[in-house]
């Protein structure tokens, strides 16, 4: 408990400057994450992640001790390496793109795996800690590393604003891009570059192997929230943040822990929490959004009865129950009422029920509507009058009014809306009943 | 409007031939399209419509023959060119909203790193204003229809204030009253003395909408004044099957 | 390095691991096959990384590696990792190689820290996740009819034989709905139940390779095989069998080289299926790298040799050489060949068509000329845009072509009023 208090406090000036290296990672790793998901390039970043091992032991073998420039310049090199790999494989064989990542991934890792062994085997590698690149150690971390981590952070961050006009353009639309004379493989490369620049800064904090998880996924649950990319970067880079900081101080807590998986489960939190949560994308809003329509579309095609059986028996009111008995089920009708009546839109007065003001408003909405695309259909889509009737239930809750107004303008001036609000239904023999009822 | 080689037709195409993976898909193609003129480009599918496009706008890598426009190499007449690609090209997914597209048009005019100024916004507006669409200017653009997304990306093209328009596939998939917006706007462009080049697909409508025709399918049929190009005989050359041997060719080029 | 490896003497141990080896690759790299073929080498990616929590669950659960139970669980997740990108996909509008690095990346952060917490008790580490215990496979042996075979090599066997099977059983359901899943369905095939049975083999083998050669070569046997065989042959057929000899002989392979270098054998193995990848990118006779550039060479030369036996023709036919440029290396070289073939002889330091050069050269001359006629009349090109097109098109007439160019333009004499040279083989001249 005291751990976690000293951690909460930021008591430990290692821990301060740790999480805040963290924090800044999480971050950038988030902004440009969210390009490279909105270029369709997020496994690519898995790729590189991987494929920065090799890097790193091979700057072990160069150097010969532990020195965290050389293994991030390592990383650097063996990662645009595996982009260039991947590109070539893509561009100059017949393999695509999936098998080409899979392939670099695998064989780059691979030798990274092999070479850490060798290292681990070499009496004085034992020290060389590389270990943490697997699968991070943020706390490992001293207070030089952070300083470079955040150094390259702040200056991928610097490219992203500077560029942020051309990637948008690049992700959006490339053969504009393209059009407008700009050098679109050049863009796509700095996008790789700006990638491999964030997993390899991961590396010491997360480990090759869910560093992606940073990249990907807080990018991915940022998307839930806004539609707009300035505000959907800034998220992410929050929620990289987040997950970041939460990860690391997890794994701080707990030594065993890594600090890779903690990060990723942290940001997979965010994402579950993102995707059944966010206001208008989640899941949550849309069942919401669905039942409710359902409900509306239950309560108008009960307004609608009641006023077509209105205008049969002119006035009166009716027994629905006994009236609509037919084409609906008593437990149908019996909820439409309830709900109808919650809303005062219809009175129960024994078993009759009857249209209150606001009700018989509402329903002759409904009720043009539903007609006015009838007459519409018929009309234009030349649709037999006796198939209209359901192919207008489904639209008729949904028209926006302005839609609406061009109808009834269109109709109006063919001269077939004499005057009325509610057009008279286009089925004949409705119109024939309803005649003979008003005689 | 940019300036422009006074006399130079709008796009001078020599000998053309546009191959992908080496295969020609348009062979040979020799024609120059006069400023000024609604064009619009016919042919079957696979005939080599939107990579002629694509040629002039140097964004497939040509076999043969060069493109100049207004005069000029293609790199010196970026300015004077804009570019409406299919609309299916993109993700309309993607978060921004119809005024961030639209001033993507200025892009090609602010060069790299600067940002866009309040003018620029302005002149998007006014360009939307122009498509009909100033008020869904702050939509996402998933939440417009096929049309407004279209009366959009023209906008965009509008708001490069260009010489040339390339145009593919303007009138696929909007409705008759965006139909109609489109091509008054076409005819306000002519009247301003642009040109318009689009790739269109109902052969109805051509002598309604355009003055000026190109006949493809693989190589030109037939370009010029619709009244005198667009004939029975011209339409059964351009439709009537594909040459057999030219496709025999393409596929021995392919194979050597 | 070579005296490395020449100095080493295999013992039954390292035949051991390099069967255990071989046969996980064969196990994993034939259905890695149909994930190449069907663009989904990276969802094999994401299931080897996601049986982990899978493992790791039913591991903490049943407290025993009992492998039915790991097996269960682990296929499960693995399922679990498709359908739920799927949905992740669809739900969330999110794009699908992102959703599924969403899925994938969760949940093997799940399996590495379910192992972690329970690890205290039990011998799981995240590290031996992804490298397997490889080297040690023959400490822990079942007596087979009195041999000790290593229970990593048994088990893994079972699924090479079990996968080699199912796939020639279902070879024609796999065949169709990976080659057009829309017309299989038409057909009346299941692809939903046959893209599942594929996933729950991938999955399941995943689970049984891992134990043994780690996360990092399951990935590496699932895709790179495949792609390499991908690069070698057209026929499904053979591409399943030349991926089981690509896994084979990396297996051998990279052992030699964990060997003579100390390295772990799962990323040796790795290293050596990148090899024979890129000897395979770099030198397919059909695909290869190399292959297509000295096949664009040489028909670069080819087009230099033909220009110069036309020029020749045409001097012969008293016109001037059409060829503006001057002659580079390239057309040196192909003047040396032209004589080598005795196509062309120099007399008195100037060249001259030989009889055999002469007939080439008629050939070609009518070709060019065949297809300027064909132009001028078909597409009807103006007469002075022929020469460059037909310039360029007459090295690829076939004689298939050249018959077809005759039939359809019925006339002897090109638009420039030359004579198109007769074909003399058709009037029985060689």
């Amino acid at each position: 408990m005291s751990d976690f208090l000293r951690l909460i406090t930021l008591q430990d000036p290692n821990t301060r400057v740790v999480l805040l290296g963290v924090a800044l990672l999480g971050a950038v790793c988030g902004v440009v994450g969210a390009f490279a998901v909105l270029r369709r390039r997020a496994l690519v970043g898995d790729a590189v992640a991987h494929a920065s091992l090799p890097g790193v032991c091979a700057a072990y073998f160069v150097v010969g001790d532990r020195n965290f420039a050389a293994f991030l310049l390592g990383a650097l090199v063996f990662g645009l390496l595996a982009v260039l790999c991947i590109t070539l494989i893509r561009n100059h064989t017949r393999i695509k793109e999936d098998a080409a990542i899979g392939t670099v991934l695998s064989v780059f890792f691979g030798l990274g795996i092999g070479m850490s062994r060798m290292i681990q085997n070499d009496p004085a590698g034992s020290r060389a800690g590389l270990d943490g690149f697997l699968f991070g150690k943020a706390a490992g971390m001293v207070r030089q590393d952070v300083l470079l981590i955040a150094g390259v952070a702040t200056a991928a961050l610097l490219l992203v604003v500077i560029l942020y006009k051309e990637l948008k353009l690049l992700c959006f639309d490339r053969e504009f891009a393209g059009s407008l004379g700009r050098r679109v493989v050049l863009l796509d490369l700095a996008l790789m570059t700006l990638i491999c620049l964030c997993t390899v800064i991961g590396l010491p904090a997360v480990g090759a192997v869910l560093v992606v998880a940073l990249l990907i996924v807080p990018a991915a649950a940022a998307r839930f929230w806004s539609e707009r990319l300035v505000l959907i970067l800034l998220v992410a880079g929050a929620f990289g943040a987040l997950s970041g900081t939460v990860g690391a101080s997890v794994s701080a807590l707990y030594a065993h822990v890594s600090a890779g998986p903690a990060v990723a489960l942290a940001a997979a939190v965010v994402f579950v929490v993102s995707l059944l949560l966010a206001p208008r994308r989640g899941v949550v809003a849309d069942i919401v959004r669905r039942w409710a329509l359902r409900r509306k579309i239950l309560i108008e095609n009960f307004l609608r009865a009641m006023y077509e059986l209105d205008e049969l028996a002119s006035g009166g009111a009716a027994n629905p129950a006994l009236a609509l008995k037919r084409t609906w089920t008593a437990a149908q009708l019996e909820r439409a009422i309830s709900l109808a009546e919650r809303r005062r839109l219809v009175r129960r007065e024994g078993g009759r029920v009857t249209l209150t003001e606001s009700g018989t408003r509402r329903a002759s909405d409904v009720v043009r509507a539903h007609r006015l695309w009838e007459l519409y259909l018929i009309d234009q889509a030349s649709i037999a009058p006796d198939h209209v009737d359901r192919d207008a239930d489904q639209i008729e809750h949904v028209l926006p009014p302005e839609v609406l107004a061009r109808l009834d303008e269109r109709l109006r001036s063919e001269g077939r809306m004499p005057g009325a609000a509610v057009p008279a239904s286009p089925h004949s023999w409705e119109r024939a009943e309803a005649g003979r009822a008003l005689g | 409007m940019p300036h422009a080689q006074p006399e130079a037709p709008a796009i001078e195409v020599h000998d053309l031939t546009v191959a992908y993976h080496r295969k020609p898909v348009l062979w040979d193609v020799d024609t120059a399209i006069p400023r000024g003129r609604l064009v619009a480009v016919v042919g079957p599918n696979g005939a080599g419509k939107s990579t002629l496009l694509k040629a002039v706008l140097g964004l497939v890598p040509l076999a043969s023959g060069w493109v100049q426009v207004f005069g000029r190499d293609l790199r010196d007449a970026r300015s004077l060119v804009a570019y409406v690609p299919q609309r299916e090209s993109v993700d309309w997914d993607f978060p921004v909203s119809a005024l961030d597209v639209v001033t993507m048009g200025r892009y090609g005019r602010l060069g790299w790193i600067r940002r866009p100024a309040r003018s620029d916004t302005e002149a998007a507006l006014a360009s939307l204003d122009q498509v009909g669409m100033k008020a869904f200017a702050h939509r996402q653009i998933s939440q417009l229809s096929g049309g407004q997304q279209q009366r959009v990306f023209i906008a965009r093209a509008l708001v490069q204030d260009a010489a040339l328009y390339l145009m593919d596939e303007p009138f696929a998939g909007v409705d008759a009253a965006t139909e109609r917006a489109i091509v008054e706007l076409l005819r306000a462009m002519r009247a301003q003395g642009r040109t318009v080049v689009a790739v269109h697909h109902d052969l109805q409508s051509v002598p309604d909408y355009f003055d000026y025709v190109v006949m493809l399918n693989m190589r030109l049929v037939a370009a010029g004044p619709v009244a005198s190009v667009f004939t029975r005989e011209n339409l059964q050359k351009t439709y009537g099957g594909r040459l057999t041997l030219l496709d025999e060719a393409a596929e021995a080029v392919r194979k050597a | 390095m070579t005296a490395a490896i020449s100095n080493l003497s295999l013992h039954a141990s390292d035949w051991w691991t390099i069967g255990t080896a071989a046969v996980c690759g064969v196990a994993c790299g034939v259905p890695g096959v149909y994930l190449v073929l069907r663009r989904m080498s990276m969802l094999g990616d994401a299931i080897s990384h996601a049986i982990l929590p899978g493992l790791a669950a039913a591991f903490l659960f049943f407290g025993t590696r009992d492998v039915l139970a790991m097996l269960a669980g682990a296929m499960a997740t693995g399922m679990l990792t498709a359908w739920l990108s799927a949905g992740v996909a669809r739900l969330g509008k999110v794009p699908e190689d992102a959703a599924m690095g969403v899925v994938f990346t969760s949940l093997f952060a799940l399996g590495v820290l379910l192992i972690t917490l329970g690890s205290r008790n039990v011998d799981l580490d995240p590290g031996c996740v992804l490298y397997g215990l490889i080297d040690a496979v023959a400490l822990d042996t079942r007596d087979v009819l009195g041999v000790a075979v290593p229970r990593s090599f048994l088990i893994l066997s079972v699924f090479a034989v079990l996968n080699v099977s199912l796939v020639g059983v279902f070879y024609k359901e796999l065949k169709i709905v990976s080659f057009d899943s829309a017309l299989a369905s038409a057909l009346g095939f299941r692809s939903g139940v046959v893209h599942y049975t594929l996933l729950a083999m991938i999955a399941a083998t995943c689970v049984a390779s891992f134990e043994a050669v780690g996360s990092i070569l399951v990935v590496a046997m699932l895709i790179v095989p495949g792609a390499t065989a991908y690069l070698l042959t057209d026929r499904l057929s053979r591409m399943l069998v030349i991926a089981a000899v690509v896994a084979c002989v990396a297996a051998f392979a990279g052992h030699l080289l964990a060997l003579a270098t100390g390295a772990a054998v799962a990323g040796a193995v790795s290293v050596a299926l990148g090899g024979l990848f890129a000897g395979a990118a770099l030198f397919s006779p059909r695909y290869g790298v190399v292959a297509r550039a000295l096949r664009r060479a040489a028909l670069a030369l080819r087009i230099r040799r033909e220009d110069a036996l036309a020029n020749l023709y045409r001097a012969h036919e008293g016109r001037a050489a059409e060829t503006r440029r001057a002659p580079g290396l390239l057309d040196h070289v192909a003047a040396w060949a032209l004589r080598r073939q005795g196509l062309v002889v120099a007399k008195d330091g100037v060249s001259a068509l030989t009889d055999a050069g002469l007939a080439r050269a008629r050939t070609l001359i009518r070709s060019h000329r065949l297809w300027e006629t064909y132009l001028a009349e078909r597409v009807g090109l103006p007469a002075d845009h022929l020469h460059d097109p037909a310039h360029r098109v007459e090295h690829f007439i076939t004689d298939e072509l050249r018959g077809e160019l005759a039939g359809d333009v019925g006339t002897d004499v090109d638009p420039q009023g030359r004579e198109i040279p007769p074909d003399r083989r058709a009037e029985g001249e060689p």
